[in-house]
């Protein structure tokens, strides 16, 4: 997904190119586009590191500051997910980015039956600190920073990760974790939500709220427009979505009666990087913008630290083919690519066999060296925003910063973003826009290469990551085994002290790091929630 | 030919939240002229069941992303059994590789469409088997 849509005449002639967020393309752009759609050089770019920027938000870009490699990874035991981790730091990766199995991202324990099948499948399996302690065995805390790509419960990882932090002596103070931590989007694609949206929103402003003291290098909350746009948003639509959603959890966190300064700074964006590509580079300089304007004029943060949309811009899952899977190694490069021309903060590829299954080390090694090959070969690191002045770069950025504004008021038009989430209004919208794109590929009036032109016939499989059921054995072994060692009145006074503050409404995070000290699992602890709160109720889909 | 159009539940069972594809295909489903209940996320194999016997509907379509179709699928097929609507048409869509499309079939799997499969090719043979049974 992602091509634009392309008229031509009788002569293969190009006439007319509609990108995704329906903005048109013309053959040529010169000083009076500009003009035409009101650029101004102070006002709407000025110097990199300056507000708004659009021109990134480090003076010197990359210079100072190459992008973060950070590979999704994570799979079967503990064990085994260290020994990848381990493999892809030496490999040069600088930071984490952890995948968790179906069960922990759902709060279920391996040993619960709803977890059957699924076990360390698409990540690995987490049931408590013990797992952890595992997990992250001699990784260098202080200096390696770990997206934690849970959700429902990433108020739980988050305690648990500074409890094996703490564990392992480092200072919760120097520590930085990621966690995704973003519900809303949950219930608009990637559907690993448990409970109703209140009190999921609720929980988000927990952890941002303990972050301010006891984690101040914790990036709590990762905004992820990037499942929106998997699911059939557009670029336009990712973005706005993203901003309100972000504002939604900010205001939690307002009401509490804290300065929007005090937080805001540590809010961090996922966004996806497949598709045309000179409208994502336009969409990533028009995000930095809109959120940094957003946040001065809607809520006067007075810091230009605090403006910067910091951004993970990777992925691109949706953008790839099974067929002619090694297509995808390229497509990769060139999504790369987008995200380092806008100035990415961190980048991460999906490899090219993640159209079947989670990758291989091979795989997943192809992609950290698509992303060290730019960065060291290929000039990436170069100049700041070496775009900019672009007429026609400049006249889109302005034109997909009018489209993104567009889809904000839409929604701001009825009720809100948790509003048109617990509805499902954006659910059966993008979902109802994925189906005419696929529509639009099936007929062939979008192009991809492999699957409607240059197709190759009969398709192959690739040499794949194998699940097998042993990992999961082992793993439910061991918990059988955590559960006959710890010391059973400490889990259960933790737990009670859980349940208590939930119901009070206190923060949770303290509770929940005493619980992850006395070797609680994530599936007692979601329990406790699942009481208190209930679950979210999926609206319809006609 | 029936009289009624042809009914099918669109279920996504186990854990997996990449409902996509399941809601692409309903809507093509529905295009076709079928009536489609979409389950929602998160389902057991049971609710699953449930859901198809008090609906009374002809087809059973399962979306697994998660690449845990085979177990998941095994454990259907059985509950169908037991159920009582054994009989009734299963197919699969998802992330399939090629090596168990056969798998699936021998579990009594009619048709399995991987990602990618064209909206005419589901809804024909759907269309054409669930007319004939």
């Amino acid at each position: 997904m992602g091509v634009a849509k392309y008229t031509k005449d009788e002569k293969d002639r190009i006439t007319d190119v509609e990108l995704q967020s329906g903005i048109h393309v013309k053959a040529c752009y010169g000083p009076e586009d500009l003009e035409n759609v009101g650029f101004s050089y102070e006002k709407d770019l000025a110097p990199p590191g300056q507000y708004p920027f659009t021109r990134g938000i480090h003076a010197e870009g990359f210079r100072s500051r190459a992008w973060t490699t950070r590979q999704y990874t994570g799979f079967g035991t503990p064990e085994e997910s260290n020994e990848r981790f381990k493999l892809m730091i030496q490999h040069g990766q600088t930071g984490l980015n952890v995948a968790f199995d179906l069960p922990t991202q759902m709060g279920y324990d391996s040993d619960d039956p709803m977890a059957e099948g699924e076990v360390g499948r698409v990540g690995m399996a987490i049931d408590s600190l013990r797992d952890f302690e595992i997990a992250f065995k001699d990784i260098n805390l202080e200096k390696i920073g770990s997206g934690l790509t849970i959700n429902a419960v990433a108020s739980i990882m988050l305690a648990m990760y500074q409890a094996v932090a703490e564990k392992y002596g480092f200072d919760p103070k120097k520590i930085s974790a990621t966690p995704q931590n973003d519900i809303l989007k949950e219930m608009i694609g990637r559907g690993s939500w448990i409970f109703p949206v209140e009190p999921a929103v609720k929980l988000i402003g927990d952890t941002i709220e303990y972050s301010m003291t006891t984690l101040p290098r914790t990036n709590p909350v990762s905004i992820c427009g990037y499942h929106i746009r998997e699911s059939g948003a557009t670029p336009a639509q990712e973005i706005g979505y993203a901003i309100l959603i972000a504002n939604a959890y900010i205001d939690n966190v307002l009401k509490r009666g804290y300065d929007v300064d005090d937080f805001v700074g540590h809010f961090s964006f996922n966004l996806n990087v497949f598709g045309n590509i000179w409208e994502q580079v336009a969409k990533f300089r028009a995000a930095r913008k809109l959120w940094a304007r957003n946040l001065k004029e809607k809520y006067g943060v007075k810091k230009d630290s605090n403006m910067y949309l910091r951004g993970l811009f990777g992925g691109g899952g949706y953008g790839l083919t099974k067929a002619q899977p090694e297509n995808n190694i390229m497509r990769g490069a060139y999504y790369a690519l987008s995200a380092a021309l806008a100035g990415a903060q961190t980048i991460a590829l999906c490899s090219y066999d993640e159209a079947y299954t989670i990758p291989t080390p091979h795989s997943a090694i192809i992609s950290l060296r698509t992303l060290q090959l730019l960065m060291d070969e290929m000039g990436l690191r170069d100049t700041v925003d070496p775009l900019a002045g672009s007429y026609f770069i400049e006249t889109i950025t302005k034109e997909m910063e009018a489209k993104i504004e567009e889809e904000m008021a839409k929604i701001e038009k009825i009720g809100g973003i948790t509003q048109a989430v617990s509805t499902g209004h954006i659910q059966r919208l993008v979902s109802h826009q994925a189906y005419e794109y696929e529509k639009g590929l099936q007929s062939g009036e979008l192009k991809k290469v492999g699957l409607n032109i240059h197709t190759e016939g009969e398709q192959k499989d690739v040499e794949l990551h194998e699940y097998t059921g042993e990992s999961a054995e082992k793993q439910i072994a061991a918990l059988k085994e955590l559960r006959r060692e710890r010391s059973d009145a400490e889990v259960k006074h933790t737990l009670k002290e859980l349940e208590a503050g939930t119901r009070a409404g206190k923060n949770v995070m303290p509770y929940l790091v005493e619980c992850c000290k006395a070797y609680a699992t994530v599936g007692e602890m979601t329990m406790v929630f699942r009481d208190v709160y209930g679950e979210f109720q999926e609206p319809g889909l006609f | 030919m029936n009289t009624r159009p042809i009914k099918i539940l669109v279920a996504k069972p186990g854990l997996d939240g990449h409902d996509r594809g399941a809601k692409v295909v309903a809507h093509a489903l529905k295009e076709a002229g079928m009536e489609v209940i979409y389950t929602g996320l998160h389902k057991t194999v049971d609710q699953i069941i449930r859901i198809a016997v008090q609906e009374d509907v002809d087809v059973i379509g399962l979306s697994i992303m998660s690449g845990a179709h085979i177990p998941i699928t095994e454990r259907l097929m059985k509950k169908a059994k037991e159920a009582g609507i054994g009989d009734k048409m299963v197919v699969v869509g998802g992330v399939i590789p090629n090596r168990d499309i056969l798998k699936l079939k021998e579990l009594g799997v009619t048709g399995v469409f991987p990602g990618g499969t064209p909206f005419s090719e589901i809804t024909g043979f759907i269309t054409e088997t669930a007319t004939k049974s």
